[in-house]
């Protein structure tokens, strides 16, 4: 075979493999989707953050608005600390709460931002005054057993 | 009966000190392959050619073979998520299992089986019909001149047909489940978007893919220069690259999937 349509074909096969890549990049693992602009961080104290793990969309009014930097434990007031990155197009005001959602049923789990009506602004290192752990499911279907024990014992 | 036991345990030395001889060739071959490799880049049109025959002839078998996985994906991945009402998922699993695991495994064993063997073959032989001591008399190396392309040929096309065989397959899993059952399509590649990390998943599927276009060009290099220069010998080396290659590519996905997704 002669050597130029050894190199087209060559060319050929490298450029659609490198294709295949950026399409895996692009479209599968969604690289571009991540790029917020000029972000900044927040912090939140939680006592219970439940599956929330690092990575996990910052939602508000469910619009991904940033994503969770890094979540640690706080030992000396026995709390999660979880470090949002959050997009520098979008400021918060400061009464905000941070609650932490599960979208679906067994879906993932997310922090959602319920904005207050503050004039002042979140900056970056500030931390959400008020903040809504995780729901745990066991202590939720312990409470309405209880609930309904007490009902009962009202009716005797 | 004495004699038996003894000729017993002569059987087990010879094959012990055969395999440590083999051993100890291949990793002086390989060595040598490393070292000579500098003819396969300043005269790249040599690994050119390589990456045609290894690479571009590989292309419809990975294709094909990567659409027929995704689509199959794509039904047995919807039959069981429907169960639990989340079929939207089914980009996910698709995506996840053809980027972590079975585009690199899957490419690895159809180019183990379809380059891999060509490569021993035609090493072997040029080895049975006295080419190479031909070009050693000439005093070209084929060590450098034969060897090296085919090895870095391999090794640069086996990552891009993993690639391809991982989009295919993403394709396949659409085309069942967006066209035909009608999961939705938004959800479909939004979920998939979610879950698919660029660096933990498809970082680490180039990795896997690179790790087995070495070994598998490695052992198909070396099984055919190691060949006994018969019609006989040339066979069964073709057989073991097969064998071997597969062997070390499903213990090399083990050790490399321990090491990358453990407790993730």
């Amino acid at each position: 075979m002669k050597r130029t349509t050894l190199d087209l074909w060559v060319g050929f096969f490298v450029a659609i493999g490198f294709a295949a890549l950026v399409f895996l990049a692009l479209k599968v693992g969604n690289l571009s989707g991540n790029n917020f602009v000029d972000p900044y961080t927040l912090k939140a104290k939680f006592d219970n953050i439940g599956g929330l793990k690092v990575r996990g969309a910052v939602k508000s009014s469910g619009v991904v608005v940033g994503r969770v930097a890094d979540i640690h434990f706080d030992p000396k007031t026995y709390e999660a600390v979880v470090t949002l990155t959050v997009d520098g197009r979008y400021s918060f005001p400061k009464d905000t709460i941070a609650a932490i959602y599960t979208s679906g049923l067994l879906g993932e789990q997310y922090i959602g931002l319920d904005v207050g009506g503050d004039e002042k602004m979140l900056k970056s290192g500030d931390a959400f005054f008020k903040t809504q752990s995780a729901v745990v499911l066991e202590k939720m279907i312990g409470q309405f057993l209880f609930g309904k024990a007490a009902e009962g014992q009202e009716k005797k | 009966m004495f004699e038996t036991i003894l000729a017993f345990f002569r059987a087990i030395g010879h094959q012990v000190t055969a395999a440590i001889c083999r051993l100890g060739r291949a990793v002086r071959f390989f060595l040598s392959v490393f070292w000579l490799s500098g003819t396969a880049f300043r005269r790249f049109h040599l690994t050119i050619r390589e990456i045609y025959f290894s690479g571009v002839l590989s292309l419809i078998i990975i294709l094909v073979s990567g659409l027929f996985v995704g689509m199959v994906l794509g039904l047995q991945g919807y039959e069981t998520l429907q169960r639990y009402g989340s079929s939207e998922a089914l980009g996910v699993l698709v995506s996840l299992s053809l980027v972590r695991e079975l585009g690199p495994v899957v490419a690895g064993l159809l180019f183990a089986s379809r380059a891999g063997s060509a490569i021993t073959a035609e090493i072997g032989l040029m080895k049975a019909t006295e080419q190479l001591s031909a070009m050693e008399m000439m005093a070209v190396n084929p060590i450098a001149r034969v060897v090296a392309p085919r090895f870095w040929g391999g090794v640069i096309s086996m990552p891009l047909l993993a690639a391809l065989f991982s989009a295919m397959g993403v394709f396949g899993g659409w085309l069942v489940g967006v066209v035909m059952i009608g999961v939705d399509d938004g959800s479909f590649w939004s979920q998939m978007q979610a879950a698919v990390d660029f660096r933990l998943d498809i970082i680490n599927g180039v990795i896997k893919s690179f790790v087995f276009g070495v070994l598998v060009s490695m052992i198909a290099v070396f099984e055919g220069y190691d060949s006994e220069p018969t019609a006989e010998g040339v066979s069964s080396a073709t057989t073991r690259t097969v064998v071997t290659s597969a062997l070390a590519i499903l213990f090399a996905d083990f050790i490399l999937t321990a090491l990358m997704f453990r407790g993730q």
